[in-house]
């Protein structure tokens, strides 16, 4: 056997098969508005932005080893950034949506500089502490309706289009839009000559030990990816919900641990891993609708299980098995043989 | 005066604080985990006194007797059973199987006990005071709180450092490998801590339980209140811990003084500024391996 | 009856196989040296016999005619099996004191208590409340000489006494070997440095790449044959 040449390469039969998907994927949610109803639409405008989350949370915890249990923060501030521009500053609702998350990328710098002082574990509690700061401070402002919080005024909600079906496709399209795009953002910036090196740092357990001045550069990049989709989605919710308190702005179940039990069920340190488990995730969640509390206790003893006996989740197992990667982020080396 | 007696409620509540943390640093100091579940175990161990108190009728301090042991076998099984198989380099194992652990015992608690607010009742202790002079008053109970929770964390410290399972908890965390040389069981030693720590909560829990009212959502503001105290204090010093836990205590006494639901931010705002200025606590370890 | 015996014993890192076969023996009160270069599987033999790793089967690794190859440390040290492990590795939060009674942590009974242990090396006696870090490396060494005999075992494995110390530190630790043998206590060292392992010990073994290339009384080797067993050419 002579090896005659190899070609570096990133894409396998499978992944290009994967695109092939996911082009299919974007083509049907592209057409849903034409044969789907509100209630389809609510949801995929739902799974949208946990997919986002669940895509963030998995840069963080996944590829730059900061588990996050304050991802929260960020989307209360986007929450009630997009609420003060357009309430307060009158600012149109589309382009008030940039506008939050830049000044969310913007606050979370201040954050980063204290979380930053904290390692490991303790980076994981005080990032939910600063969640709780914000919180707090946001049941204090009697502007925005203290504790109880606030409504989107309806002069706001009319701004986007005074037709309500026309209103909902915006929203629809916007959602499904970012969810991808996220997808994409992730998967692309891993491809980056950034996300390689953080991607062959995790995998390499001499490096992993040392802490470079580079890595923690990379570490901040990540940390305000993370923050900025989070902000986004934050947006979002309030034109979805239309109403905002800060309980459910900067709610740890919501938007952390539904999102962290996502990425573990799905398969932490993977792109597709997050895709899996927000699907994972919302069929459980009509599966257990009825039970209440319940369904969080599954939730969480699921996690638990995936965590201590399949380690990287649902994916993993797939992957496995099959060796597939939709969306390869490592150069693989392919060695011709004549 | 006025100012006085907040300051000193404030560092009585402290020690309950300060026997938050005693439990998470413990955890921390053995094994270098952090327990996310930690504050759904105070607010479990108040419910199981809850528990035992309606079946056998005692008062909450007897409930001690039962809930502490109890919750010393349920620390021991748990590291066995569960976190055991979550320890090595990797720090998102443990954090995860304990970050779901405590949506599970949250979520169990909400579903056993309804969401109503609870307290277990100690009614001659809840009123009586101390006057000093005419204006400043002590209640007994936050006193007697403060002085259990300074006799737990005395024995706490005096546990690790003067017998020889405290020598074999201090060497596991050195070095685990070095320590099974010389006959230190890790996974007996790990399950031995989490025990303890659980039983010191246990004591934390049902201390609360009688000075406030709690409902099975308000674990996850404990585990923070344990955290800042922990980090206030300076890693491995438990009377740093102590510290930490009355500087909490009057800081949002203070803010509290200032304006009622200013209370819980005022003591965020403290640990954040300790974080800012001094990130390795107040009172630091001169060594911290 | 031999104290330590293995067959053929193998042990692996992973995928690294970093013994291939090794047998020795051991009798009571024997000291007996393991030299080899840098690499050679000294401290993983070692590591096996103590059951930081795991032989292939119980019976690869006998103490005192008891299979111990599936047992853990702990277990092990419990049949009177101490190390001193390379590097010396003092607990660094505890000190010198707490690391001694670490070392008596298994709760075998013998002649070593603290005195004796302060007696053989005043050094530790006068720093008793020293936090570890803060010794020399010598005094490290005895420390870790010392935390392994409050164990009181039958058998003390030493991995590089020398390495790393100054020519007449590495003397003072050697002199104290004569003492501890005269306890009953049956020394096995590991060392680079041939010439000290040769005058300390009363049969050597040398090994090369995970295997035993050379063993006798020093008297009966030649510099050839040990320089031969011990590199290779
Ligand atoms: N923890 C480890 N993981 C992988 N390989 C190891 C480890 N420790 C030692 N080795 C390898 O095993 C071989 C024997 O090492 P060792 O027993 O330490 O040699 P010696 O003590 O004779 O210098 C060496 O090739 C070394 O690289
Ligand atoms: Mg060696």
């Amino acid at each position: 056997m002579i090896i005659g040449s190899y070609r570096v390469e990133r894409s396998t039969r499978a992944s290009r098969a994967g695109f092939a998907a996911m082009l299919a994927v974007i083509v049907a949610l592209i057409s849903v508005p034409a044969w789907a109803g509100r209630a389809e639409m609510r949801l995929l405008i739902e799974v949208s932005y946990y997919l986002a989350l669940a895509q963030a949370w998995n840069l963080l915890a996944g590829y730059a080893g900061l588990v996050s249990v304050g991802q929260q923060a960020f989307v209360g501030l986007g929450c009630y950034g997009f609420i003060i521009a357009t309430a307060f500053l009158q600012i149109p609702p589309l382009v008030a949506i940039p506008l939050t998350v830049v000044a969310v990328g913007l606050i979370a710098i201040p954050t980063a500089f204290l979380a930053f002082r904290l390692r490991g574990a303790h980076f994981a509690i005080g990032t939910w502490v600063l969640a709780e700061v914000l919180r707090l401070i946001f049941t204090l402002v009697q502007a925005f309706g203290a504790g109880t919080g606030m409504s989107l005024p309806i002069h706001v909600v009319l701004d986007i289009s005074e037709n309500r079906v026309i209103r909902e496709l915006i929203l629809y399209y916007v959602s499904v839009a970012i969810g991808i795009a996220t997808v994409l953002l992730v998967f692309l910036w891993l491809r980056s000559r950034e996300g390689l090196a953080l991607t062959a740092i995790r995998d390499s357990e001499a490096a992993s030990g040392s802490v470079g001045i580079n890595q923690q550069r990379t570490k901040l990049t990540v940390y305000l990816i993370a923050a900025l989709i989070a902000g986004l989605v934050g947006a979002l919710v309030v034109l979805e919900k239309l109403r905002i308190t800060p309980d459910a702005a900067f709610s740890v179940t919501d938007w952390s641990a539904n999102v962290i039990f996502i990425v573990i069920i799905g398969g932490i340190g993977s792109v597709e891993g997050p895709i899996v488990g927000t699907l994972v995730f919302f069929v459980l969640r009509s599966l257990l609708a009825d039970y209440g509390a319940w369904y969080l206790i599954t939730l969480g003893a699921i996690a638990i299980i995936v965590m201590l006996k399949a380690p990287r989740g649902v994916w993993g197992l797939i992957g496995s098995r099959y060796d597939v990667h939709l969306f390869p982020v490592q150069r693989r080396v392919r060695l011709n043989l004549d | 005066m006025y100012w006085i007696n907040t300051i000193i409620q404030g560092a009585l509540v402290g020690g309950l604080y300060a026997l938050f943390a005693t439990g998470l640093s413990l955890m921390f100091g053995v094994m270098r985990i952090i327990n996310l579940a930690h504050g759904d175990f105070i607010v479990l161990s108040a419910y199981l006194a809850v528990v035992v108190i309606n079946c056998i009728g005692v008062n909450p301090l007897v409930a001690l007797a039962v809930v502490v042991p109890l919750m010393f076998g349920v620390g021991y099984l748990l590291q066995r059973g569960l976190l055991n198989f979550t320890m090595g380099s990797d720090i998102l194992p443990p954090l995860l199987v304990t970050f779901g652990l405590s949506v599970v015992i949250q979520n169990v608690l909400l579903e056993l006990f309804s969401a109503d607010s609870r307290r277990l009742q100690l009614p001659w202790l809840e009123t009586a005071s101390v006057r000093i002079g005419d204006q400043l008053a002590i209640g007994l109970m936050p006193t007697s709180v403060f002085v259990v929770a300074v006799i737990v964390i005395g024995g706490i410290e005096f546990m690790l450092y003067r017998t020889d399972l405290g020598r074999a908890f201090r060497a596991t965390s050195d070095d685990p490998d070095t320590a099974r040389l010389y006959g230190v069981n890790n996974r007996n030693i790990y399950a031995l801590a989490t025990a303890i720590a659980l039983a010191v909560v246990s004591i934390a829990g049902v201390l609360f339980g009688i000075r406030t009212i709690f409902d099975p959502t308000i674990g996850p503001a404990r585990l923070l209140y344990a955290f800042e105290v922990v980090i206030i204090g300076g890693l491995g010093s438990l009377w740093g811990t102590l510290a930490g836990g009355i500087i909490l205590g009057v800081a949002q006494a203070i803010g509290a003084a200032f304006d009622p639901s200013w209370d819980t931010l005022a003591g965020h705002v403290v640990f954040l500024v300790v974080l800012l200025f001094r990130p390795r606590g107040l009172f630091p370890k001169t060594f911290d391996p | 009856m031999n104290l330590l015996q293995t067959e053929d014993l193998v042990a692996s890192y992973g995928d690294f196989q970093a013994l291939f076969g090794v047998s020795l023996a051991i009798e009571q009160g024997e000291t007996v040296a393991i030299i080899g270069a840098n690499g050679a599987g000294k401290s993983t033999l070692l590591r096996t016999i103590c059951g930081l790793l795991r032989s292939r089967h119980p019976t690869d690794v006998r103490f005192d005619g008891k299979p111990i190859g599936s047992l853990e440390p702990e277990q092990i040290i419990a049949l009177g099996i101490a190390m001193v492990p390379e590097g010396r590795r003092p607990f660094p939060s505890l000190n010198v004191e707490d690391n001694l009674r670490m070392g008596a942590y298994c709760g075998r009974i013998g002649p070593w208590t603290l005195e004796r242990i302060y007696t053989l090396f005043p050094n530790l006696a006068e720093r008793r409340l020293a936090m570890s870090p803060t010794l020399s490396g010598g005094q490290q060494q005895m420390l870790a000489i010392g935390r392994a005999l409050m164990a009181n075992p039958k058998l003390l494995l030493c991995d590089e006494l020398s390495l790393g110390l100054a020519p007449i530190v590495i003397r003072d630790i050697y002199a104290a070997m004569p003492g501890i043998r005269d306890e009953g206590t049956t020394i096995l060292i590991v060392e680079q440095d041939i010439q000290r392992a040769l005058r300390a010990a009363n049969r050597v073994y040398c090994m090369q790449k995970g295997r035993v290339t050379l063993q006798g009384r020093p008297s009966a080797l030649s510099r050839d044959q040990i320089k031969l067993a011990y590199f290779g050419v």
